[in-house]
């Protein structure tokens, strides 16, 4: 009894020890947190030896504002929707990141010019810029294929199930571009009380034909049981599955709503100047086209793009599979974070509301 | 015991003495204590864990949904001057300059996000209002009204002010209106929120309904199979009890997901269906995302619960009683009715509250096969949770323990708890 509990204890020791000179990132798993710790972790821990742990989270925005507030934080990294990055910084949970510390593109531009607008804020490096797009399966809808965000909610033209996310963000938005607002207007239009009648009013039409996904990994799986005829997904996640694993799935990029994804450090994380180390590697010009090697989100910043990026598989071109591809881009929407900054609390109760009524 | 002894002690003139001259008494008394120190000590560690883990985190819990110092904290001089006036005071240029010098200790203690956050909930869209303002706060110079009217117009709004007032004290029931789907007026009073709005109350309803249901089904269900268990040969029972317990130990996330493959649209059933001609392929029963999908799956996952209390409480009933009252010349139906069921009611009553109350609490299986319309209000804590406005999500389960407890009250007083039978 008493060697096991030396032993427990030399143990428990060592791994006090050995966290100190670790870095742990969490993110949202699935495809996507595999991309990073193939373009990231792996990489950085080969270059300088220090040891990485990646850990998931359904949306490590939770955790993060949990764990400062107890002030218990075991992580040094993670990666943020955008609106949640300007957040958590504006309630001083997130240590801020000076974009003069991050290395210049490859080309020697300065990091501030590098990174496109709004890449980098106060508290967060952008990884990439993902987007919810429509898709289908091609084995199941043939003949006239959709094509744009309209035909999502054509019940008479493509009858059958659709799959939407869970959310008041992305889905309310989408609603307006089916129903003919204009991107530029898009937000203009929900901030009023008229058009927010309208985006549910389209919902309407479409409300009990819908299964609704919370988890980034389910939309693949709900069009490959059948179960919908077409779904909002991540991009990176439809694109995992059909080039990655072959399924027919394919994407509607009409009606595109993008944003950045953020690495941040939370306040009073473990290793903070590791953790620093470790973005400014991660989001050089190589640290970003390589996570674009594994998973189709755009970098951020100009230099990335500069050359062909090439998916693992060594033959899939990625340009044409990003969401900054010129053609993605005909009638594309960027989230706007003022908007859901405030009126988040708001729409997601009148959402919910929508939800359960019958 | 101690009292058991003293009237024999009293009658005698001498007291009794322990062998070592002690009276007997004293020594009793201090033989019990070091007993009682015993057993206090033996469930010490688990009293400790108890408070530990259960009553300190329900009571920060508790004081979390009536307590938020986001903009008390953040912004004590105009917390202060809020306190100081009288409701619907219009701002003067103290308030103002309050405010100025508030803002100006939040931009360098990165607070205003947490100040604005508060506000936002009692008054939405003004979270961006104060992280405006806080970035702005160097060039905040006197006359402040003017300054602050120059960053954003918003400050001369009074529902902004109303708002600030119902947040300068940590102290709130705010939350409690939000949880009641209510909310305050520009002038402080309360009414009730846009019906399109209203959410909480038609959730607490519902939760409560469905768990009657599936407490119902649960009960129709359990009751045969419990009967069999009791009633059985040992060899059939034992082999009829692994069939009840093999899912009670199976993962709950594994038998969730199985009731998926087997009730969704391209699922067992249906394809069953289809292949037999019952349904067509278009029309295909919509049995998983929907309130169908919750009832059945939480009917399944909460049967066991049901039938141990039941089954433990059956196999104690002596047959001879039905058969005395059958061969008294009562019907099956009537021996079942006055003394049987009556016998059972210390098993259903437990197993109905336990089923219950663990499906009023129900979260992950709605969750799952819950889809829009089938989500329980532990799926609204959740949400809240996850957008952390933690003392909207504290409020709302303070009031769903409310309601538990409201019912076990009524339990204790309808049927009496004493007669509760866990197995």
């Amino acid at each position: 009894m008493r060697k096991l509990l030396i032993l427990t204890t030399a143990l428990t020791g060592l791994a006090i020890a050995a966290q100190a000179q670790e870095v742990t990132v969490m993110s949202w798993g699935g495809a996507y947190g595999a991309a990073q710790t193939e373009a990231h972790l792996k990489p950085w821990t080969a270059a300088t030896g220090t040891k990485t742990v990646m850990v998931d989270s359904d949306n490590p925005a939770t955790p993060v504002k949990a764990m400062v507030e107890a002030n218990n934080v075991t992580i040094d990294v993670a990666s943020l929707e955008y609106a949640d990055a300007i957040r958590l910084c504006d309630e001083g949970l997130l240590e801020p990141i000076d974009v003069n510390a991050l290395p210049p593109g490859a080309d020697g531009t300065p990091a501030a010019e590098d990174f496109l607008p709004g890449a980098v804020t106060e508290c967060g490096v952008s990884t990439d810029i993902w987007a919810s797009i429509i898709a289908y399966d091609t084995t199941k809808l043939t003949g006239t294929v959709p094509a744009t965000v309209a035909d999502f909610f054509d019940l008479e033209k493509f009858p059958g199930k659709r799959g939407l996310r869970k959310s008041a963000k992305n889905v309310l938005e989408l609603a307006l571009l089916a129903d003919g607002v204009a991107p530029a207007d898009v937000y203009a239009t929900l901030s009023t009380p008229e058009g927010l009648d309208r985006a549910f009013a389209k919902l309407d039409t479409i409300k009990d034909q819908v299964v609704w996904w919370e988890a980034g990994a389910q939309p693949p799986q709900l069009l490959a049981d059948g179960e919908v005829v077409m779904t909002t997904a991540y991009n990176g996640r439809i694109f995992n599955a059909a080039i990655g694993e072959g399924k027919p799935f394919a994407i509607i990029w009409d009606g595109q709503i993008y944003e950045n994804e953020m690495y941040v450090i939370p306040k009073g994380a473990p290793n903070k100047d590791l953790a620093l180390e470790f973005i400014k590697y991660s989001t050089s010009t190589e640290g970003l086209a390589a996570q674009a090697q594994q998973i189709s989100y755009g970098p951020a910043r100009k230099s990335s793009n500069a050359a062909e990026i090439v998916y693992k598989d060594g033959k899939t071109v990625m340009g044409p599979h990003l969401p900054t591809a010129p053609d993605n881009m005909t009638n594309a929407l960027e989230t706007s974070f003022e908007f859901w900054v405030d009126k988040d609390a708001e729409l997601n109760e009148r959402f919910n509301a929508w939800l359960a009524a019958n | 015991m101690a009292d058991a002894t003293l009237p024999g002690a009293k009658a005698l003139a001498q007291p009794l003495t322990t062998a070592d001259g002690r009276p007997l008494k004293a020594a009793l008394v201090s033989a019990q204590a070091r007993a009682r120190r015993r057993a206090f000590l033996l469930v010490a560690p688990l009293l400790l864990f108890v408070v530990l883990t259960f009553l300190i985190p329900i009571g920060q819990m508790l004081q979390r949904s009536v307590h938020h110092d986001g903009f008390s904290a953040s912004a004590p001089r105009t917390a202060a001057w809020l306190a100081a006036t009288a409701p619907g005071t219009p701002p003067d240029e103290t308030a103002f300059a309050a405010l100025a010098e508030d803002f100006r200790q939040m931009q360098a203690n990165r607070t205003a996000g947490l100040a604005g956050t508060r506000v936002n909930y009692t008054l939405p869209e003004t979270r961006s209002l104060f992280t405006k303002t806080a970035r702005a706060a160097d060039g905040l110079v006197p006359p402040y009204r003017e300054a602050f009217l120059a960053v954003d117009e918003k400050w001369g709004d009074p529902a902004v002010w109303q708002a600030m007032r119902s947040s300068a004290s940590a102290w709130t029931a705010d939350f409690y209106l939000i949880a009641t789907d209510r909310t305050r007026a520009a002038d402080g009073s309360v009414e009730r929120v846009d019906p399109k709005q209203r959410i909480y109350l038609y959730l607490f309803a519902k939760t409560f309904l469905l768990s009657a249901v599936i407490t119902l089904l649960c009960l129709l269900l359990a009751f045969p199979v419990a009967h069999l268990l009791a009633t059985l040969p040992l060899a059939q029972s034992n082999l009829l009890m692994i069939l009840v317990l093999l899912p009670f130990w199976t993962s709950l996330l594994v038998r969730t997901t199985s009731w998926i493959m087997l009730l969704q649209g391209q699922g067992v059933l249906n394809n069953a269906f289809v292949a037999f001609g019952l349904v067509e392929d278009e029309n295909r029963l919509s049995m998983m995302y929907n309130q169908t999908g919750t009832i059945i799956v939480m009917t399944h996952i909460l049967l066991p619960f049901m039938i141990l209390p039941l089954y433990s409480v059956m196999r104690v009933i002596p047959p001879s009683y039905a058969r005395a009252a059958r061969s008294l010349g009562a019907t099956s139906w009537t021996t079942f009715r006055r003394i049987y069921l009556p016998q059972t009611l210390p098993g259903i009553g437990a197993g109905a509250l336990l089923v219950f109350i663990l499906a009023v609490g129900y979260y992950i299986t709605p969750a799952l096969v819950g889809g829009a319309d089938g989500q329980l209000i532990s799926n609204l804590i959740d949400f809240h949770m996850d957008k952390s406005n933690w003392s909207l999500a504290a409020a709302l389960s303070a009031m769903l323990l409310a309601g538990v407890l409201v019912l076990y009250w009524l339990y204790d007083r309808l049927i009496g708890i004493d007669n509760l039978k866990l197995g």
